[in-house]
């Protein structure tokens, strides 16, 4: 059995938690690589948005953190590519499943169980936990989901939202210490997503959880990002603080979405209005106004 | 050209999806439905073609009952796209997929042939004639469930969640191109939860809660009303979002877009700095 216990990340904590070199990957058939020469640091307990238009690499770039590349689509790998101590060619992806939870954009795609509780043991149940500690971490990913009066529903009667949740429970239970999602909310209506990334968010900072969010609603999840990474062409473009990030020309040059904050903010500089920052959320954005408005 | 008349309709489970809906759309108009999860957007609009008819009230399409024609007259008038490409295209290239509801309608070969070529050129997927639509990109799907929409030429065109996993610039390019069509005398109806692309495009705004109408209005309107907002699970523009912050000042609060937004802010600026 698979060794289990929530301080299981045994690497130095002042390495990066995930590292890649030069990373490469073209699909078994493809001629152009889609991700090309990555070379990308995250710190533990960063929380990342990954970011760029369609077909940039995003996805392929998630698919190499828990081994799903190159272990179940073949193809040709180069470069180098850690994820907590583990040289993630060397590792399956049953292990890697256990530091790295996955969480696509729909989660019909994920839920199949008869309930919510069955579908949150089910890695469990696979790895051959004892009983009484799957009752237990089941009963904990419910409860940091929110979820917990849902767990005798069945999963396909749930709301798109619900269902989210339930997918991230299923993840968490599995206390991965990187958690990857790649558009957990465009199927849910706006409040529906701000909740999901509140979710999120809480697991980032009460328990650490670094999170890979993959999204194109930059207005909506900016603020409980502290990295920005933005892709295009299968190449990383920009990587940095999202202040720096979304301020910068490029970013919109390469067409991503940047927060309407941060756009009003580059208009009336354009416009010659002196101006500190950026904002990248509707508050900072207000406070920062609110300054220029009373320095007239 | 669609009138619903306090329509009722309950799902088989027992889900009552419409309770007591009245609208009117008008020909040639371009309208967003909005609202929550569950809120009843998308069972409506399978109302205006036919798939679902209701269990109270009626619909006339164009004039005609629902439950007095074939969905496939309707279809003719409505044109309908799907939010999940998926359940809507199954041929085996895009040139195919485009000809198969021009045949089933019963137009001519040449016609078929010229449609097709200009509903690939018109949402750029030429290249992809001969590709299988399950080689192109969820963006290209979506584009070519438009395109096979568009061929037949219906008054009326409904896309559901159209914004769905598009990028920033097929946002853009999309939302052009719904304002081009409804310029062109279409009527447009979407069905979204994207508040940003609704502030952006400016349409009327119909907004669902729990089964009813709760609000119909304009964009401006609607969008900035805080209260109707919650009620309907959406959230305000961000730019709405920061004037609302900044009322004290003075300034507007019915602002949705950036556009306006900056201007407002550097007028206000040029103001206070004159002597």
């Amino acid at each position: 059995m698979i060794e289990f216990s929530f301080a299981k990340y045994s690497g130095d904590n002042n390495l990066p938690i995930i590292q890649t070199k030069n990373l490469t990957y073209t699909y078994p058939g493809g001629t152009e690589p889609s991700i090309k020469d990555v070379s990308l640091t995250v710190e533990k307990g960063d929380f990342v948005i990954l970011t760029g238009p369609s077909g940039c690499g995003k996805t392929t770039l998630c698919r190499c953190f828990n081994g799903l590349i190159p272990h179940f689509y073949s193809g040709k790998l180069e470069g180098e590519l850690t994820v907590g101590k583990l040289n993630v060619v060397e590792h399956q992806i049953y292990e890697m499943a256990c530091h790295v939870g996955l969480v696509f954009q729909n989660p019909e795609n994920q839920l199949f169980a008869l309930s919510v509780e069955k579908d949150v043991a089910f890695g469990l149940e696979n790895l051959g936990f004892p009983r009484d500690e799957i009752r237990k971490q089941v009963d904990w990913a419910l409860q940091m989901t929110g979820i917990e009066e849902l767990r005798e529903r069945a999963p396909h009667e749930l709301s798109g939202g619900q269902q989210q949740r339930v997918a991230i429970a299923c993840v968490l239970a599995m206390q991965p210490e990187i958690m990857v999602l790649d558009e957990p909310t465009s199927f849910l209506d706006p409040l529906g997503a701000q909740k999901i990334f509140e979710v999120i968010s809480e697991l980032n900072r009460k328990l650490g959880i670094t999170v890979i969010l993959v999204e194109h609603r930059l207005d909506l999840a900016s603020k409980y990002a502290n990295h920005v990474v933005i892709m295009d062409e299968g190449t990383i473009v920009l990587d940095g603080k999202p202040q720096e990030v979304f301020d910068s020309e490029s970013a919109r040059l390469i067409g991503v979405g940047i927060p309407r904050a941060t756009r009003l903010w580059q208009m009336l500089r354009q416009n010659g209005i002196r101006l500190a920052g950026a904002p990248v959320n509707s508050e900072e954005a207000i406070q920062l106004l609110r300054g220029v408005l009373k320095r007239d | 050209m669609i009138e619903i008349k306090g329509v009722y309709f309950t799902y088989p489970t027992g889900v009552e999806a419409l309770k007591g809906v009245s609208l009117t759309i008008r020909d040639g108009e371009f309208v967003a439905i909005m609202g929550s999860n569950g809120a009843g957007k998308t069972t409506l609009v399978k109302q205006f073609n036919g798939l679902l008819k209701p269990a109270k009230g009626e619909v006339l399409v164009d004039g005609v009952n629902t439950r007095k024609v074939s969905i496939a007259s309707l279809a003719r008038k409505v044109g309908f796209v799907f939010q999940n490409p998926d359940n809507q295209l199954f041929c085996e290239n895009a040139e195919e997929e485009i000809a198969f509801a021009l045949k089933n309608f019963g137009f001519k070969e040449e016609t078929v042939k010229s449609r097709v070529t200009w509903a690939l050129n018109l949402l750029g997927l030429t290249q992809y004639r001969q590709t299988s639509p399950f080689m192109l990109s969820g963006g290209e799907r979506k584009r070519l469930a438009l395109a096979s929409v568009l061929a037949w030429e219906p008054k009326v065109v409904v896309l559901d969640e159209p914004t769905i996993g598009q990028d920033f610039e097929q946002k853009e390019r999309l939302r052009q191109f719904i304002v081009q069509l409804n310029a062109q005398g279409k009527t447009v109806i979407i069905v979204t939860h994207d508040v940003e692309f609704v502030a952006d495009c400016g349409p009327r705004v119909v907004l669902m809660a729990e089964g009813k109408i709760v609000a119909d209005g304009n964009a401006k309107e609607i969008l900035t009303d805080k209260e109707l907002a919650f009620k309907a699970s959406i959230v305000p523009p961000q730019i709405t979002q920061i004037f609302l912050g900044l009322a004290d000042f003075g300034l507007p609060t019915d602002v949705i877009n950036v556009h306006e937004a900056g201007k407002i802010l550097l007028d206000f600026l040029k103001e206070e700095v004159k002597p």
